[in-house]
């Protein structure tokens, strides 16, 4: 059973979101998504400065099985990105909700971090896959 | 449900994550195939391969049957033990499988064949088979681990201690010796040293206990895929089926042309082919960012292929992958990926041997 920390958000699409205050979000992908793809390889993450939109592919997690989109989940600026994944993309893989976060959101509208999955939501959306 | 093989209680204890590999219930790895693949490549890795086919092929016409029915020659064969790399073919050339065929006499030959074409290889044997004084015998009662790596050797030591050890010690590659209720082969699809053991199914879980007791890896599918496509092995139903002839799959090295007079299955097809010519299987390197997959197209001099496998190296750090393309290839690639072109080296399909990197 992978895990699902409560105090996250997620999008049916895999990715995690937690609320840093100041309406700034920390974005990575879940235990379950890591699990999915197997051994992370390369990790293509956006530019810090670049502007999205909720539902955008801004990432590409690329494992030995396959490359998959990660979506922005929330509309913002990104302000960081997690670049120690250059070197060590295995931190998806081996800590997903910690040091292998993927980028740091500073969101238009933090109200929109409201529309997304609780734990629970989540758990549902596996369960059906 | 799915067959499972006599290690399937072994692989969940391991914490195996298991997936179907058609109709077989198999471990895709035990945590990290990267892990997995680097243990094979700098100390031992133990992977289950009862899935495969193995069947025996006995009987006064043994040699003859074989020299009709394979790409290669077991003409060729005279040592007891000797193993060859061969395939059976259709009458247009295409592989209808690869396999190692093992000499013991001439009237005594061992086959193993792949899992995924298990019911049409034994179909096709048969078939062949019926029209020469052979009996076939499909053995389902064996099973087969392969105990690959730089340290398979020692490890193995350990395990079947020094006395059996010694009767394989310092086999050269592709032999094979009975040692007891153990096959053990000088073969594998790693790129590296090792043996293919074949034992009894009853006996297959204490082999396998023993070799994780020594410190031997267990590996799976994923860690045999990235392992055999860096060693430049080619995969059934990927690089090659049965509208590919071995001439297009880089397999032309195990057919044997010569002697003229022997009229093995596709030969003539085979001829022809040679005679037309033909697109080939190469190699292809990507030093920048990304991973070449299955299915990608690839632009050439002359023309346009497709990857026939793919990966990310471990051992490299880059992606390689097959590609089947026109024979007017030259030294760079163009590869669509992602929506975008991106130029590859072409090479030898062949990326890692012993370990040391070839590109």
């Amino acid at each position: 059973m992978s895990s699902i920390p409560k105090e996250l958000k997620y999008a049916s699409t895999h990715e995690w979101v937690r609320n840093e205050g100041d309406g700034v979000f920390t974005v990575g992908i879940s235990e379950h998504a890591q699990d999915l793809l197997g051994d992370m390889v390369f990790v293509e993450l956006p530019e810090v400065g670049d502007t999205v939109a909720a539902g955008d592919d801004v990432a590409v997690a690329e494992s030995v099985k396959a490359a998959s989109d990660i979506y922005a989940p929330i509309g913002g600026e990104i302000i960081a990105i997690n670049e120690d994944l250059e070197d060590a993309p295995e931190t998806v893989n081996s800590d997903p909700y910690g040091d292998g976060w993927l980028f740091k959101i500073k969101a238009d509208d933090p109200s929109e971090v409201e529309g997304l999955l609780d734990a629970e939501g989540y758990q549902a959306v596996i369960d059906e896959d | 449900m799915a067959n499972r093989t006599p290690l399937f209680d072994a692989h969940v204890k391991a914490g195996a994550k298991m997936v179907d590999f058609h109709g077989w219930d198999m471990p895709l790895n035990y945590g990290s195939q990267i892990e997995e693949h680097n243990a094979v490549r700098k100390d031992s890795g133990v992977f289950d391969v009862s899935h495969m086919t193995i069947v025996d092929v006995a009987g006064a016409e043994a040699k003859a049957f074989l020299r009709k029915m394979l790409a290669n020659d077991v003409a060729k064969l005279s040592v007891p033990g000797k193993a060859q790399y061969s395939s059976m073919l259709n009458d247009k050339g295409g592989v209808i499988d690869d396999l190692i065929v093992y000499y013991f006499s001439d009237e005594s030959y061992r086959l193993v064949v792949n899992s995924a074409t298990r019911e049409r290889d034994v179909a096709w044997i048969q078939e062949v088979a019926s029209k020469f004084d052979v009996t076939i015998t499909e053995q389902t009662e064996l099973g087969m681990v392969a105990l690959q790596g730089p340290k398979a050797a020692e490890k193995l030591r350990l395990v079947i201690g020094d006395e059996a050890f010694a009767e394989v010690d310092g086999m050269r590659p592709f032999m094979s010796a009975q040692v007891g209720d153990l096959f053990i082969a000088t073969t594998g699809y790693t790129g590296e040293a090792g043996y293919e053991i074949v034992l009894p199914a009853s006996a297959i879980e204490k082999m396998w206990d023993d070799l994780l007791n020594v410190g031997v890896q267990p590996c799976g599918l994923g860690a045999r895929d990235t392992l055999r496509l860096e060693a430049g092995m080619n995969l059934y139903g990927q690089d090659m089926d049965e509208s590919i002839t071995p001439l297009e799959a880089n397999m032309g090295w195990s057919v044997a042309f010569e002697p003229e007079d022997r009229d093995f299955i596709g030969r003539e097809a085979l001829e022809k082919q040679k005679a037309e010519g033909h697109d080939k299987l190469v190699g292809l390197v990507m030093r920048e960012k990304g991973v070449l997959r299955h299915g990608q197209k690839v632009v050439v001099d002359g023309g346009e292929g497709v990857i026939t496998s793919g990966t990310f190296s471990p051992t490299l750090g880059f992606s390689i992958a097959m590609a089947r393309v026109p024979n007017s290839v030259g030294e760079t690639a163009e590869v669509e990926m992602r929506k975008k072109f991106v130029t590859v080296s072409v090479v030898k399909p062949s990326f890692v041997r012993n370990g040391k990197g070839l590109v």
